[in-house]
Formats: structure tokens, sequence, C-alpha cells
């Protein structure tokens, strides 16, 4: 299915480039809606990347490329349940998710997150499994579950660890703050820092640059110089699910979620 | 002397961060005064409260972390914090 329009999600394969665009409102907030749509898009990679060799995944969101989990709904949707059903559920989720985000980081293709406003939580960590971050100058990206007494879940922490030093690591997640595009750049995390409004544009016009090199071994390359921290991965879920049952962080996301802000983002 | 240049020069960071303000968001610069609550003389939400620390950071050339602005909400206070890293 080289077209697809869904709720959340379309997705079209162009002259050897995937583009997944993301379309959610308000900021394409992962949860029950999209997940599905994203695991159907990774059900398909395989038929897309045949004649394919780069993925550009973006936003036709104004508001930002992914402002992350659909905290709201998990709050909600956890409320009603026991504390032991709210875990498998939670566990159920993430597993589904780091599914998603393991076949988009393997995948054998070159991968190019097109980024514009705000890339945080879950939405950071969807732009970290790509091979190259294009961001416009308005980017902003952000570990913020530590103000919700979480860490990362998606598997951010292992990846971001994959790519830039532990320090940058450690201040990102320790202080919770957001970092523009510029200082992204800085200390390595992206590649290109764009005009307003041109990341996809330049996305496309590297999509387009990378289909002069022979494809067998840009994925032998990729697959030798990016590896998967498979085990890191599953550790975050572990250690993700232990910090979800203490009270602060329920406390926390109900904070979130009564917030009469509808999109809460400064601390 | 060193005191009155400091206040200039915070003057001017408020002016600066005012005018900043008033062409991103299309207000006349004019309603805007440094004890404004931004959030709601501007009506904006934290988002876009983000995208304007954005601006700010690109325009003076700093890093200003979101916790900084933690019960900042008017442009007054905001200047000074800026000022702390000029």
């Amino acid at each position: 299915m080289n077209h697809f329009r869904g709720k959340m999600l379309s997705w079209d394969c162009a002259e050897g480039t995937i583009e997944l665009i993301l379309d959610r409102a308000p900021c394409n907030e992962i949860g029950s809606a999209t997940l599905p749509e994203l695991e159907q898009f990774v059900e398909t990679l395989p038929d897309l990347q045949r004649e394919s060799h780069a993925l550009i995944i973006s936003s036709a969101r104004k508001e930002g490329f992914c402002a992350g989990a659909d905290l709201r709904e998990l709050y909600r949707e956890s409320q009603p349940l026991q504390p032991a059903d709210r875990l498998v559920r939670l566990r159920n989720f993430l597993e589904r998710i780091h599914r998603v985000m393991n076949t988009i980081d393997s995948a054998p293709l070159t991968t190019i997150a097109a980024v514009q406003g705000i890339a945080f939580g879950g939405g950071f960590e969807l732009a970290l499994v790509c091979d190259l971050i294009i961001a416009d100058k308005t980017a902003r990206f952000c570990f913020p579950e530590l103000r919700l007494g979480l860490i990362p879940g998606f598997g951010g922490i292992p990846r971001l660890k994959r790519d830039v030093g532990n320090a940058v690591v450690r201040d990102l997640l320790l202080t919770g703050r957001s970092i523009n595009a510029t200082k992204a750049q800085s200390v390595g995390l992206v590649s290109q820092v764009v005009a307003e409004g041109d990341a996809l544009r330049i996305a496309r016009s590297t999509a387009a640059h990378l289909k002069k090199f022979d494809r067998e071994t840009a994925i032998a390359a990729k697959a030798f110089i990016k590896p998967i921290p498979h085990d890191e991965l599953r550790r975050e879920i572990e250690i993700f699910c232990d910090l979800f049952t203490r009270p602060a962080v329920e406390a926390g996301l109900r904070k979130f979620t009564e917030s009469s802000d509808a999109l809460p983002y400064l601390p | 002397m060193a005191k009155y240049e400091e206040m200039s020069t915070i003057q001017e960071t408020t002016n600066e961060v005012l005018g900043l303000a008033a062409e991103h968001f299309k207000v006349p610069r004019e309603e805007l005064t440094p004890d404004d609550d931004f959030f709601k003389k501007l009506g904006i939400n934290s988002l876009q409260a983000l995208d304007l620390l954005t601006r700010i950071e690109q325009h003076f050339r700093i890093e200003l972390p979101d916790y900084e602005l933690q019960g900042v909400s008017d442009f007054r206070t905001l200047a000074e914090r800026i000022q702390k890293r000029l």
C-alpha cells in the first residue's frame, strides 16, 4: 500500500522516498489512536522499502513535530483500573511502541526526522530513532518526563546515549529542560538547522541526494554504525513500569491532566 | 555609575523583549508594558511561550533553560532572567 490516509497519520511513497506525516491534533500525541496506525505503517514498511532508499518522518501540525505520549489518555484510562491491571496495560502499550520504534530504527533505509516546533518526550524519542534530524529554527527538544516523576519510556535514554555524550544525557534527563535547534546541533543531535518552515523541504532534498548512493552499501554501513541497544531498551521499560506505580507519578499526571493550559509545556 | 549602566541595560533588554513579543505575536508594541502578564496580554499558552523563548535565545544569543521561567509571567522579570545570562 504505497499510499495511506489514516485519522492520525498518512504515508506516501514516491521516487524512492517514503514520507510518513503525523497529523493528530493538537500535537501528534501518541496514544491508543495513533499507535495502531504506526503499527500498520511498520507492518507495511517491508513492502514500501523494497523500492525506497529513504524515509522522512514529519508533522503536518503547526504546533510541532510531536508532543510525546498522550498523557491525558494514559491517566484517564488507567484510573478505573486496579494497580496490577494498570501495569499490564502500560507494559503492553510500551512494548508495542518499542516494536514500532525498533523497526524504524533498524529499517534498511536512511531515515530522516524533519522537525519543526516541539519534539518532546515520545516525540523526541521518535526523532531519535531516525538516522538524521533536520530541524528548523523553531525546533525544541526535551525529555520532560522527570517533571512527572518518570523517565522516557519509548527508548529515549538508550538512543540518546547512543548519539551524544553522557553529560548531555544527564543534562536533558535530570533538568527536564528543552533545548533549541542550535544547541541540539552543537551537541551533535541535529544534522542541519534550517529556516523556519524549511525542514521538510531540506529533508526531501537530502533524501533525493541519497538516491545516488549504492543502497546495499548504505544499508551495510548503517547496520555497522548504528547498533540497536536492545538490552537497555528492555531495561528502560522495566524502570518505567516500576516508577509508574509511585504516588508522585499519579500526582504529576493528575496535575498535567487537570491543567487548563491545552499544552502545559513549561515546568 | 555602574548601577545606572546596569539599570539602563535592563531597560534596553526589556524593550527588546517587548519588541520581540510584539513582532512575533503581531500585537502593537505600544500596547505592551513591562509589567504585563505575557500569557494574558498576548493570549498565549505554554507552547507559544516556548516559541517566544526560542526567539529570545536566538536574539540574545543565550541559553535560557525553561526552569528559569518557572513562576515568571511578566516581561520585566523575563528581561531580568535574560540579563543574568548576558
